[in-house]
């Protein structure tokens, strides 16, 4: 087989010269066309999508548009630019060289935390394969087909990993991505969020909020660590990543702002007559989503977190900028635990404590989002205010797993859950009230009812742009 | 102090579910429910207190539900099967307690697979999720293992690696003793923190089938259904109770109905009495059936494994055990016809093989055994076997100035001849005459012989026989000797001696695998302040000392 390596698979880790690489990536190729026809968007072979495809790390390299058919989107490989001299960055070997190969003893760590955040990548396309259908405007439809071909390219960056550095094992894992499914009852993905559908378009714009950002935050940490391969495949993807929140923090924000419309114009504070979503069910989901993404960051006290950061695999949220000793032998950290019916904060070793420490940082960043989202809902002049509940609130993992929370954060009895939850996660009437707003909407320019146009188009286009061609 | 008693209704970790001819056992380990506080028991990771509620449960199926012909295990907890042992557990034990808590995690290994292999309740095992380390190794027990192959599921024995010991409840051993994985293979597996997954575990018979998720149930129940089929338990029987034993603990006493234990502190010894029946034995296996948990055989086998249990884990100082009896010993006779006649008889085989657990357990007991074979005594059959386990014994030849009684005996009976093997397949007193079938065949032309002390010191089967003016000064400087001893050298000595005779997967399990992790438990590089399992959990790597030893 011979193929013009840059021109199919744009790269800049020299796959063209790499035998062993090309080997399997040649192998794996059929596997992942077959899954991304299999798994990927529903009924999507045959549209021109105006896509934005990266095929260099120079500036402005990563952002090339043009009408697209996605089953010939160029995936590439992309390590963003070497830092001279990098070093370990904390842990045990902070200060030394950083490693351009695995380290032996490392090698089941590192395999592991590729493949957790590997198997997210493919994960997402296949929770949100059928969204295409309900699109509410051709303009939101090729976004979602940005996010779809953007993770594929996740992880493409993460089997680059695997088969590069990680001999036959790293091929299988790479084989075994494309055999777990979301939500297969057999072989389903290895992280449990990532194994619920996303049904409807407000679920997928909370998702790409709450759960992308959690993904920018592990990919940060990630983008830490002293095997320098991983460290310069994430900080790429990132670039690609901050579109996805944008994605979800515009979608909320457009919502958002069509409900006020909507209450404003018919001067109701019920305004689901009108065929818009409420603020009280987008409070909802909000905090369903923002609960289960809070579960991605794993218990507070963890062992393995502490080793790999012990081991220089995986640091906390900018590293590089905390001003501490980087190695947290003796440091502590604050962590909630339950005691009897109330949560108190308690010191523990910073070290095991790196999740929570993370968790806090995505907390904070959410944060942000909901202050643009209020400032619409003020400036329309309606009195409301969308809160993040309060950690404890619908927990599955950690210290709060076993207990049940309002979301402001009171431990409340079974039975008073059982009372009062469907007043603070979506009931099945509310799920079926967004899903029958859920009409395709393909007409350039227009947009569904329940939500406002963007602010302004892709890539200088205007709102009106056919972002997508039916042939 | 560490009670051995349970009941299913008060179990906090396991789920006993009954169906017919098929029992589930499902782990579903409570975090907060460790024996000690110090330690979360998290992904079903066990400590000493899960395996007491396991170990009941494996012996409540084989008494209390004859019907049950299979026994599944399978955890409750998602995509976790079970953790292994709980490692912080292990970081804040004693040397004492860790060994005494491998010691019986394994004695309950075995008594699984003496389950499978003799009393027709075969154990297969469902693995959804991770069994790593203890998690496997229970596994290993089963005689089936089934793992869900769903890109996620493994079986791993991560000691090595993660925590610089061993997989110390039979991992090793079962890996190329049982399931005859290759030794390089088993190697290469033992190294990985992992562990295997799918195919290739199966490929390398680390599990015996692999089945995709949703058809777990139904691999399970295929397997249970013909391992009922295979089995010789009745259908129609009625289990009988192990009704709560009676026990009266004191500052310096433990008494049964049947054992009854003397607790001396300053002699750092324990004078452990047992007493025959005082009644005859019913005639027939109705009989046996209903007298249930009060039948003796049944009744001295829970005391004194009690006992045992009790004085391992509670009274560490008391260094040496003196083994006494007293009664008739045509009753004991009696009581072991009565389960040899009938041993075709459900309950009579569980008994037997109850006994023989016990006695095993008093193998491999930690403490110097000195039996005392005085007027009174009732060293016969059964009973005989505690002056077989011991390490000496001693029989008064003659009687005591002013003692009327008459002179001590022992009865050797079939029971002595292979019912109650040791852990090396063969009966006490084979191992005792090891490769002098002569003299195994002298004795056996002595069953049912009343053998005074010196013709029982002809035959061979009691250390020495004093007479009443030497007796008291020699008993009690053998006992005041042992005491002055190095405990850990007298340990290492009495388990060298005791097992004579072939190998077999007990006694490697308990010879080799064990007294390496003892070996290791030790070890700086395991217990040290940088050492693998103090170090585990802080995130702190483990810094070993490399030089080969």
């Amino acid at each position: 087989m011979t193929i013009d390596y840059q021109e199919k698979i744009p790269n800049n880790v020299g796959l063209g010269e790499d035998r062993r690489l090309r080997r399997a990536l040649e192998r794996w190729l059929p596997g992942y066309q077959r899954w991304w026809r299999e798994f990927g968007p529903v009924d999507s072979e045959s549209l021109d999508v105006y896509l934005r495809t990266a095929i260099s790390v120079e500036a402005g390299g990563w952002a090339n548009y043009g009408y697209v058919r996605m089953p010939d989107y160029r995936w590439g490989i992309f390590l963003a630019h070497p830092e001279p001299d990098r070093r370990v960055g904390f842990g045990m070997h902070a200060g030394e060289p950083a490693w351009q190969e695995v380290p032996g003893e490392y090698r089941a760590e590192l395999r592991r935390l590729i493949v957790t955040q590997g198997d997210t990548e493919p994960a997402s396309v296949e929770q949100q394969r059928h969204l295409g259908k309900t699109c509410p405007s051709l303009y939101d439809l090729r976004n979602l087909f940005q996010v779809n071909v953007e993770e594929g390219r996740h992880l493409w960056a993460m089997v680059y990993l695997l088969h590069g550095f990680f001999g036959r094992d790293g091929r299988e894992e790479a084989e075994a991505m494309l055999e777990r499914h979301s939500g297969d009852p057999d072989r389903p993905r290895i992280l449990n969020a990532f194994n619920q559908e996303t049904p409807d378009w407000l679920s997928f714009f909370m998702f790409t909020y709450f759960t992308d950002r959690d993904g920018k935050y592990q990919l940060a940490s990630l983008a830490e660590s002293g095997f320098d391969p991983l460290s310069r495949t994430c900080r790429f993807m990132l670039t690609e990543e901050a579109h996805h929140m944008f994605v979800g923090e515009s979608g909320i924000r457009r919502i958002v702002q069509r409900a006020c419309e909507a209450m404003n114009e018919h001067k109701t504070g019920e305004p689901r007559a009108h065929g818009v979503i409420d603020l009280p069910t987008l409070q909802k989901y909000l905090n369903l989503h923002f609960s289960a993404s809070l579960d991605l960051f794993g218990q507070e006290l963890s062992t393995n977190a502490a080793n790999y950061y012990t081991m220089g695999l995986k640091g906390r949220f900018r590293e590089t900028r905390i001003d501490d000793d980087h190695r947290l032998a003796d440091a502590l950290y604050p962590v909630p635990e339950v005691r009897g019916d109330a949560a108190v904060m308690v010191e523990a070793p910073a070290l095991t404590a790196v999740n929570e420490r993370l968790r806090d940082d995505y907390v904070v960043d959410c944060q942000r989002g909901l202050g643009k989202w209020n400032r619409v809902i003020r400036d329309a002049g309606i009195d409301f205010e969308l809160r993040l509940p309060r950690r404890a609130f619908n927990r599955k993992i950690g210290a709060f797993a076993g207990i049940r929370s309002t979301p402001e954060g009171r431990i409340i009895t079974e039975g008073e859950w059982d009372r009062r939850q469907a007043g603070w996660l979506p009931s099945a009437e509310d799920q079926a009230y967004v899903q029958s707003l859920m009409a395709p909407v393909t007409e350039p320019g227009k947009m569904a009812n329940w939500i406002a146009a963007p602010a302004k188009g892709i890539d200088g286009k205007p709102i009106e742009f056919e972002y997508l061609r039916f042939d | 102090m560490i009670e051995f008693s349970r009941h299913p209704a008060s179990y906090r970790h396991w789920k006993l579910t009954i169906e017919g001819p098929v029992a589930t056992l499902a782990m579903d380990v409570r975090e907060d429910g460790g024996l000690f506080p110090g330690y979360t028991l998290k992904l079903n990771s066990y400590d000493l207190g899960v395996d007491i509620e396991l170990y009941d449960a494996v012996q409540r199926l084989r008494f209390e539900h004859p019907e049950v012909r299979a026994v599944v295990i399978a955890s409750n907890k998602e995509r976790v099967f079970c953790a292994g042992a709980n490692i912080a557990m292990l970081g804040q034990s004693s040397h004492q307690q860790k060994v005494d808590f491998c010691k019986f995690t394994n004695e309950t290994r075995n008594a699984i697979e003496d389950a499978s292999r003799h009393s027709g309740q075969s154990y297969l095992c469902a693995i959804e999720g991770t069994a790593s380390g203890g998690g496997y190794e229970l596994a290993l027990a089963t005689e089936h293992i089934i793992l869900v192959d769903d890109g996620f599921s493994a079986v791993s024995l991560p000691e090595v690696a993660l925590l610089g010991v061993l997989p110390g409840t039979g991992g090793l051993t079962r890996l190329v003793d049982k399931r005859r994985v290759r030794r390089d293979r088993a190697d290469f597996f033992c190294t990985l923190s992992e562990g295997i997954r799918g195919k290739r575990a199966l490929e390398w018979n680390l599990v015996d089938e692999i089945v995709p998720r949703s058809k777990l149930k139904d691999a399970v129940a295929r397997c249970a259904a013909a391992f009922a089929a295979r089995s010789d338990r009745p259908a129609d029987a009625e289990g009988i109770a192990l009704t709560p034993l009676t026990r009266a603990v004191t500052e310096d006493a433990i008494a049964y109905d049947h054992v009854t234990v003397a607790l001396d502190r300053v002699g750092a010894c324990a004078r452990i009495h047992v007493a025959a029946p005082e009644e005859p034995p019913p005639r027939d296996a109705a009989g046996i059936h209903a007298q249930g948990a009060a039948f003796w055989p049944l009744a001295v086998a829970r005391e004194l494994d009690d006992a045992i249990l009790h004085l391992r884990a509670n009274e560490p100082e008391l260094g040496t055990w003196i083994l006494t009896t007293g009664g008739a010993a045509e009753l004991v006779a009696a009581a072991d016809a009565a389960l040899m006649d009938n041993a075709d008889d459900w309950l009579a085989r569980e008994i037997t093989l109850y006994l023989k657990r016990v006695f095993k357990r008093l193998d491999v007991t930690s403490r110097s055994l000195i039996a005392l074979i005085e007027p009174g005594s009732c060293f016969a059959g059964t009973l005989l076997e505690l002056a077989l386990a011991a390490d000496r014994s001693y029989m008064l030849d003659g009687a005591f100035e002013g003692d009327s009684r008459p002179p001590a005996t022992l009865r050797p009976g079939p029971m002595n001849f292979g019912p109650l093997a040791m852990a090396n397949d063969l009966s006490r007193i084979e191992t005792r005459f090891l490769g002098e079938a002569d003299k195994v065949e002298a004795v056996r032309a002595a069953l049912g012989t009343d053998l005074d002390a010196q013709a029982a010191d002809d035959l061979g089967l009691v250390t020495f026989i004093p007479d009443d003016i030497d007796w008291h000064d020699e008993v009690r400087m053998a006992v005041e000797a042992r005491a002055s001893f190095s405990s850990d050298a007298l340990t290492g000595m009495e388990a060298n001696l005791r097992f004579a005779g072939p190998e077999t997967l007990e006694t490697k399990i308990f010879g080799r695998l064990s007294a390496w992790q003892n070996w290791i438990f030790q070890r700086p590089n395991a217990v040290g302040e940088e050492g693998a399992l103090t170090r585990f959990g802080s995130g702190q790597p483990a810094r070993f000392d490399k030089s080969r030893v």
